[in-house]
């Protein structure tokens, strides 16, 4: 039972760096109509935020959750600026292959520098140790990734759902031409929306550091993953991205409970499964 | 046709300040040429309506003063000011108000998200939304209703709702009486009056003559991209003639 619950525990925590990728996703997809390829590498991005920040200046965890994300999304706005507002308006596999050609470089750059092995960051101090709740142990820093991922994702709902700012994105998705006769500046929030996409990829990793390691293909792992759960969740869904993400954590730690050897497939599976009966994904629009 | 400087055609209203300028006014929708120099003023305060058949060029003509048509030429000031090169969301908080002939009620937001969504571009010059629910009291019932969900009359009584309390003191409506009940075509008719009463500049986009002349000051003739005629309100008896030819009706 203890092992369940591990996995169970282990299924959350992916489950949060997939909820807050393919956040970051949806909403760039929504509003840039880009498939972000390069996110895997910005979430690497993040990791080494936080790891040059410790190692170099002596700035703690807690400064990388706040500094790496806007670093991160800094970087990524220039990206759009100079980059993707270029192919705005054009078929989605220019957007794909402008992406995946920017997380090849990104990775390789990092690669050539720091090699493929993993570089260590240390849990902090006010997160080490662990918790026995009666029937598991839960280690204190797992516990803090998914609460907190579970908070952030929830920010972001909020964000978008019930504020004038997310009424203006959610129009500004619908019918950008108009929602600019209206006054408002769109080029300008499409950069700042691909800003706050890559800075939550950046704080998934820099809550990743602790657990994975900081390693330069630490994003191109998970990323092919996370492209699964925006497929089964529905592209450009806000809520459906959240719930599948945390779902299919779920989902991947019970299988390698109950079937180990299916665990790295289940979720491919699923989303053939999904693309079969609802192309769309359970929550998305029509493209 | 003999060339005539339409611009100053109706000379009732020469007195009065010209809010809109729009002189050789040109515009393309990629490689086709639409608009082949447009000439009109609005006055401050005045309906005025373009009037034509279908693809003479009548909503190229306000997308372009909105500054969402690329490429376009010639000139257009308001306010005094050249706006031929801003970009339509300057022009929009520098006074400029569109309401689309589709609509463009947005389906991810509610009524309330679609009536506050375009940002208050002057203080103290929109209505308040107390205003707004006496003009359209259908809206106030249906605020918590998805935008799409709306019969189209609502609609565009939420389309022109929302232009209303930004402030913008000239809107531009693209045949807000297409394909509506006549009912509704009165209320909507009742409406620009009482906005013009209001001190609202209106420059109108209509095929629905007959609408055209309930609310109307003055009329443009627009023609493969041209202002070919005008005339005001009390000419209208005397051109209607002219008028059948050019409409087509």
């Amino acid at each position: 039972m203890q092992a369940l619950y591990a996995q169970l525990l282990v299924g959350l925590i992916n489950g949060s760096f997939y909820a807050l990728l393919s956040l970051g996703l949806a909403v760039i997809f929504g509003m840039l109509n880009i498939i972000n390829f390069a996110h895997g590498a910005l979430y690497m991005m993040g990791a080494f935020c936080a790891y040059f920040l410790l190692s170099l200046i002596g700035l703690s965890y807690w400064w990388a959750l706040i500094i790496a994300p806007i670093v991160v999304g800094i970087f990524g706005m220039i990206l759009e600026r100079t980059l993707l507002k270029w192919i705005a308006g054009l078929d989605h596999l220019y957007g794909f292959l402008l992406t995946f050609g920017v997380a090849l470089i990104l990775q390789g750059v990092f690669q050539n520098y720091f090699g493929s092995s993993g570089l260590p960051y240390a849990i902090p101090d006010e997160l080490r140790g662990g918790m026995n709740l009666g029937f598991m142990f839960l280690p204190i820093y797992r516990g803090w990734v998914v609460i907190f991922s579970l908070i952030v994702c929830i920010a972001t709902w909020f964000l978008i759902e019930k504020t004038r700012l997310g009424a203006y994105l959610r129009a500004a998705t619908e019918n950008p031409t108009l929602v600019r006769a209206f006054g408002i500046n769109v080029p300008r929030m499409i950069t700042l929306t691909y800003g706050l996409g890559v800075g939550l990829a950046a704080l998934a990793g820099v809550l990743s550091a602790p657990i994975n390691q900081v390693r330069p293909l630490m994003g191109a792992d998970l990323i092919i993953v996370v492209f699964a759960v925006v497929v089964i969740g529905g592209m450009g869904s806000i809520m459906g991205s959240i719930v599948t993400g945390f779902a299919l954590g779920v989902i991947e730690g019970l299988t390698k409970y109950f079937y180990p050897e299916a665990s790295n497939t289940v979720v491919f599976v699923f989303m053939v499964l999904v693309l079969l009966v609802k192309p769309t994904g359970l929550t998305g629009r029509a493209a | 046709m003999p060339e005539v400087n339409m611009a100053q055609a109706p000379a009732a209203m020469a007195a009065a300040k010209p809010v809109l300028n729009v002189r050789n006014l040109e515009a393309w929708y990629g490689e086709s040429h639409i608009l082949h120099g447009i000439d009109f003023d609005v006055n401050a305060g005045e309906v005025v309506t373009l009037l034509g058949r279908n693809g003479a060029g009548k909503t190229t003509t306000l997308k372009s003063i909105m500054g969402i048509i690329g490429k376009r030429t010639g000139s257009v000031g308001f306010g005094g000011k050249e706006i031929i090169r801003a970009s339509s969301d300057r022009i929009a908080r520098m006074g400029v108000a569109f309401c689309p002939e589709e609509r463009g009620i947005f389906a991810s937001l509610d009524v309330r998200e679609n009536l506050v969504l375009p940002p208050v571009v002057k203080r103290n010059g929109g209505l308040t939304l107390d205003q707004i629910f006496d003009l359209f009291p259908n809206l106030k019932e249906r605020l918590k209703s998805q935008g799409t969900k709306l019969s189209g009359g609502e609609q565009q009584m939420l389309a022109i709702a929302r232009i209303l309390r930004t402030g913008a003191s000239f809107l531009m409506l693209d045949e807000p009486t297409e394909g509506l009940a006549p009912v509704i075509i009165q209320q909507i008719g009742h409406t620009i009056a009482r906005l013009k009463k209001e001190g609202f500049t209106i420059l109108l986009v209509e095929q629905n003559f007959r609408f055209a002349a309930t609310v109307a000051d003055r009329y443009y003739i627009v023609e493969h991209g041209k202002i070919i005629d005008g005339f005001t309100n009390s000419e209208l008896q005397s051109n209607m003639d002219k008028l059948h030819t050019y409409l087509g009706v």
